[in-house]
């Protein structure tokens, strides 16, 4: 098939591996199917795009949407559903609680015409939410094609080894299949395949080459890198835009791209500087080292009892209940007593937010007990404001 | 004599605090203007981004980006509501009809997530499409998800296309399909996963639902990449938005409402240094400020029978006139009045004190007094504010409301800071003098006080004296260069030569034109302070605009819940104002509700508390006046009743949470407060 083979790159052996599993249209092939690899390997592109360009009748469902069991089974049914009935256009809704609903139902809906005598596949992306849905889901849908007697496979699509999802109940063991994470060279080639038509695919590919010169040891998420491929395109362009230099001189248009990447790695591709913010920076030509990051604003202004209160919380999180002694007494009298007239409030605010958590339990009103979850750094920005030296009172710099 | 005062002063503060009332939201939302602006205009941009055709190469990948607004409020969370309620609005009217905002804890989980956001969208269409929306809602809640929401917001679209002439949204229905704004108000409580799956979803169902997210943070937005990892933020095209921090906020409030005789009411120093320092040291929030200012304007009003003039000029000279005689007699009451008094001369002395109309009169001129000492106050006080605001270590404070609580508390020019401003003034330089009076001419040149305006004329002769030092100096530098040259001479004479040129040059820098003119505008400053910024007790009739019960605002605003229960309950006399139960201290009365026999038993008793002693103590309480008639028939009843009675008390105070019951040993409760557990 030369048609798949352009549109799926890098990925021939799984490709292979499962038409083989597939077989012909009427075959029954393996109950369950369990493919894993890293974020960005192809696992769902190759499936798709497998299952359309054989116009297999398939279902694909992600199950980061299905927070019950009930939409993950409806949605299926539904699908199928459409998939017999598309003539009509529009079915009724089905209401499926349990999964032996759902096993009913799907005889029933597979009876249908257009399913007969050939295999349904059932792909479920994101695999590994159905851990948390009930304990019964993972193991049924497993042994779908036995519960069901129908000529049915479903495909369990996860950034998670098969090992992590075994209940230790037992089940049905699925074909694992594996999708190793890309090569370098893979990279080139997948990214330089889609090149703007405006440019020869050879100018693409030689920008590809510098990207991943400066990101490759950072990153190898597909994704992302087309991501930041095309956020940063125009900037190569812009030489040859400008009439500065042709499309051939590759050493005058590295020059100009590389500063410009590696700035690139410490905002854009931290999120620190959102996309759109990155292209006007581009746009105006202006240093991006005036925009600040969002971790650049870390100061937070408190009330100033709250800030006492914050410290106090800090101290009593951090350092050994038995150093109270140690510290407060020799010290006497240092920390000022103030006249906290709405400390409950305080508290509450302070967990609103987050820089207090609550530990124990939510129902034991008498007592709650709090820990405090600032960073050191933070905490000693906010000791500076009261002047005062909170490096003094903590234990772990003794 | 106090009714009819009251009633009139309510009637006065009526349209004074509406007045007042008003002006507070206007402010609010011109504070929030630019912010609102700012936050609209990237929701446009967005949005536009969304309707790109596709076709553009590169826009594929970047359309999985929701974009999102990150909106940093500051620690003030209980100011929020108002910001976002007004938020709210101006999207409503500017960019999408969709707007919805949720708040953490009504999401614990996704299926609530969700389900909060499908009614209320629901809800943003109701009032276009009546009640064919709400049949609606009632179908979908049974089961929402992402898939049921975005076919729903096609439908909705499709269905408003066609008839797109619509006589209110005018400017909304400018795109055909509007975006829904998700405005998330507390975003550091959300919890990780509901807001991880959320993206996740929404990103996928992005080209078919538009949403564009907003959160609300307040601490500072770090919070997002602790909250979201990159593989979801990675989803979002994140921008920063940060509101006007809440102290400005304090400043430009009081600069609006306080600094200004737009409206005659005023606080002493007391009550203003309470409101700040609680806005300041507890919680940072603009409406407990105002709140508090509400508060004191009808305390006020409530308290100050002469509050009735308490109002504009022009309509407090004609309710003089209608004074009653008791009115009268209040104002001669007043402290101040009587001290004026005091100074008078002797025939006018009798004429205040007799004669009501002589009275009345006098009062006019008083309280115009009053208004005119106020508004040149205000004028100085700004003045002084700009000189002492640049200064060093700021002796006089940064912010206006510091200067104006010391000169409101006393006079000004005893205290040491305002020598030591001085002393710093005194050394400032020309340039930085020159743009500090510049800014002080324009302050005075906006108004037209008769007596004030020649102050402008001042300043701007000094501006203009600096002005020509510049051309002076020049001259004069050119005849100190050709002062004798030194000759070659011994080294004695050399010495003392030396010695006469430093004392010639001091004695010379003394005498600087520029450091003349200085001293000059010092002292003009100076002598303006002292003639104006009097504190306003030595203003006759000041009582009538200013509240001074700074105990009764503490006593409201610091409320103190667990005194008052302990007060009522050990004390009920207190709040019940029953005779009976005057005791003396430490003894229980019979005749007392039974919550307050059982509170003073159980205040005897250590960590756990026996229940069986307890019943009997409480028993020997209650029927210690009516022991002589034991009928053993009617006894069992009653102790029947005792015993009723004595849980009920028991179990109100469990409920007020005094104790609980325990584990620990049978038949005890622990006590939970005061040295309990």
């Amino acid at each position: 098939m030369p048609h798949l083979e352009n549109m799926v790159l890098c990925r021939e052996p799984q490709v292979s591996t499962l038409q083989a599993l597939f077989g012909e249209r009427h075959h029954f092939s393996f109950p369950s199917i369990f493919i894993y690899g890293h974020t960005a390997s192809g696992k769902t592109y190759v499936t798709q795009t497998l299952l359309k360009t054989l116009e297999l009748p398939h279902v694909f469902v992600n199950c980061v949407e299905c927070f019950t069991s009930r939409l993950l089974l409806e949605q299926i049914l539904n699908k199928l559903n459409h998939l017999c009935s598309s003539e009509d256009g529009c079915s009724t809704q089905v209401t499926c609680e349990t999964f032996n609903d759902f096993v009913r139902l799907f005889k029933q809906v597979t009876k249908a015409e257009s399913l007969k005598d050939q295999t349904v596949y059932i792909v479920l992306d994101k695999a590994e939410y159905l851990r948390d849905m009930e304990a019964n889901l993972l193991p049924g849908f497993l042994r779908l094609q036995e519960l069901t007697d129908r000529n049915v496979t479903v495909l369990f699509l996860s950034e998670i080894v098969w090992e992590k999802f075994r209940p230790n109940t037992g089940c049905f063991e699925p074909f694992v299949l594996y999708f190793p994470d890309y090569s370098i060279g893979n990279l080139q080639k997948i990214l330089s395949h889609d090149h703007p038509p405006e440019y020869s695919a050879d100018f693409y590919a030689a920008y590809i080459n510098i990207l991943l010169g400066v990101f490759y040891t950072v990153c190898r998420d597909l994704k992302e890198l087309r991501y930041l491929a095309v956020l940063n395109f125009p900037k190569y362009c812009e030489p040859v835009v400008k009439g500065e230099a042709n499309e051939r001189d590759t050493r005058k248009l590295w020059r100009n791209i590389e500063p410009h990447l590696k700035r690139a790695m410490q905002t854009v591709y931290l999120r620190e500087i959102s996309s759109s913010q990155w292209e006007k920076l581009q746009k105006d030509d202006t240093d991006p080292a005036q925009l600040k990051g969002l971790s650049a604003y870390t100061h937070v202004e408190l009330p100033y009892y709250s800030k006492f209160i914050l410290i106090a919380a800090y101290l009593a999180s951090y350092n050994p209940a038995r150093t109270d002694k140690r510290f407060f007494l020799k010290h006497h009298g240092k920390i000022k007593k103030t006249n906290f007239l709405k400390k409950h409030e305080k508290i509450t605010s302070l967990v609103t937010l987050q820089l207090l958590t609550l530990v124990g339990h939510d129902d034991q009103l008498d007592g709650p007990k709090y820990k405090c979850t600032v960073s050191l750094e933070f905490i000693r920005a906010i000791a500076r404001t009261v002047n005062f030296d909170i490096i003094k009172y903590l234990y772990d710099f003794l | 004599m106090a009714t009819s005062s009251v009633s009139k002063g309510c009637f006065v503060f009526k349209p004074n605090f509406k007045k007042r009332k008003i002006s507070v939201p206007q402010l609010q939302e011109e504070l929030n203007k630019n912010l609102f602006d700012s936050l609209i205009e990237f929701l446009r941009k967005s949005y536009s981004g969304f309707q790109k055709s596709s076709r553009d190469w590169g826009c594929q990948i970047k359309l999985r980006e929701i974009p999102t607004a990150a909106l940093i409020l500051g620690v003030n969370v209980t100011d929020h509501d108002l910001t976002f309620r007004s938020l709210t609005e101006a999207l409503q009217n500017n960019v999408s009809p969709y707007v919805v905002s949720l708040q953490a804890k009504d999401c614990p989980d996704m299926k609530h997530f969700l389900q909060k956001l499908v009614s209320q969208l629901m809800d943003c269409c109701v009032d276009e499409e009546t009640k064919e929306g709400s049949i609606q809602v009632a179908q979908k809640k049974t089961h929402c998800s992402m898939d049921s929401l975005s076919s729903w917001y096609t439908n909705v679209t499709r269905k408003t296309d066609p008839k797109m002439p619509r006589k209110k949204r005018t400017s909304s229905s400018q795109w055909q399909s509007p975006p829904v704004v998700l405005i998330l108000k507390d975003m550091e409580s959300f919890t990780t996963k509901v807001l991880q799956d959320f993206i996740i979803i929404s990103s996928q169902h992005l080209h078919e639902f538009p949403l564009i997210l907003i959160f609300g943070i307040a601490t500072s937005p770090i919070i997002i990449h602790r909250l979201l990892p990159h593989a979801v933020s990675s989803l979002l095209c994140i921008e920063l938005f940060q509101s006007l921090s809440c102290k400005e906020h304090l400043t430009t409030v009081l600069d609006k409402l306080l600094l200004t005789t737009q409206f005659p009411f005023k606080l002493s120093e007391k009550v203003l240094q309470i409101l700040t320092n609680i806005f300041l040291y507890h919680d940072f929030s603009i409406q407990n400020f105002i709140k508090g200012l509400q508060f004191s304007l009808l305390e006020h009003f409530y308290s100050q029978p002469l509050s009735v003039l308490c109002c504009n000029l022009p309509e407090a000279k004609r309710r003089i006139n209608f004074l009653s005689d008791n009115q009268c007699e209040n104002i001669r009451r007043l402290p101040s009045f009587r001290r004026y008094v005091e100074k008078q001369a002797s025939e006018k002395q009798v004429a205040l004190l007799t004669n009501e109309r002589f009275l009345k009169e006098e009062i006019q001129s008083l309280l115009e007094n009053l208004h005119v000492y106020h508004s040149n106050y205000f004028l100085v006080l700004r003045c002084l504010h700009q000189f002492t605001s640049s200064l060093p270590k700021y002796p006089l404070g940064r912010q206006i409301r510091e200067l104006y609580c010391t000169c409101l508390e006393k006079n000004i020019w005893d205290s040491e800071e305002y020598v030591s401003a001085l002393q710093l003034l005194r050394m400032l330089a020309k340039d930085e003098l020159m743009t500090i009076l510049q800014k002080c001419f324009k302050i005075f040149k906006s108004t037209s006080e008769k007596q004030l305006g020649s102050t402008a004329k001042r300043i701007e002769e000094f501006l203009a004296q600096f002005q020509n030092l510049d051309e002076a100096k020049e001259e004069e530098d050119t005849s100190g260069s050709l002062s004798k040259g030194l000759q070659k001479t011994d080294l004695y004479h050399l010495q003392k030569s030396l010695l006469e040129m430093k004392e010639l040059r001091r004695t010379n820098k003394k005498q600087t034109r520029f450091e003349v003119l200085r001293e000059k505008v010092v002292n003009f400053i100076d002598s303006l302070v002292r003639e104006y910024l009097l504190p306003p007790e030595t203003q006759p009739l000041h009582e009538v605009v200013y509240f001074t019960a700074a105990h009764t605002l503490r006593e409201h605003l610091n409320a103190a819940p667990r005194i008052a229960l302990h007060t009522a309950l050990n004390n009920p006399y207190y709040y019940l104002k029953n005779e009976a139960l005057k005791s003396e201290e430490g003894c229980i009365p019979n005749v007392a509700p039974d919550i307050c026999i059982a509170y003073k038993l159980h205040l005897e008793c250590s960590r756990l508390i026996n229940l069986v002693d307890w019943s009997e103590a409480f028993a020997t309480v209650v029927t210690a006046a009516e022991k002589t008639d034991a009928d053993s028939a009617t006894s069992e009843e009653r102790n029947e009743i005792i015993h009723a009675r004595f849980i009920r008390a028991v179990s109100e105070l469990e409920l007020l949470g005094f104790i609980k019951p325990t584990k620990q040993k049978t038949d005890h409760v622990a006590r939970l407060t005061w040295g309990g557990c």
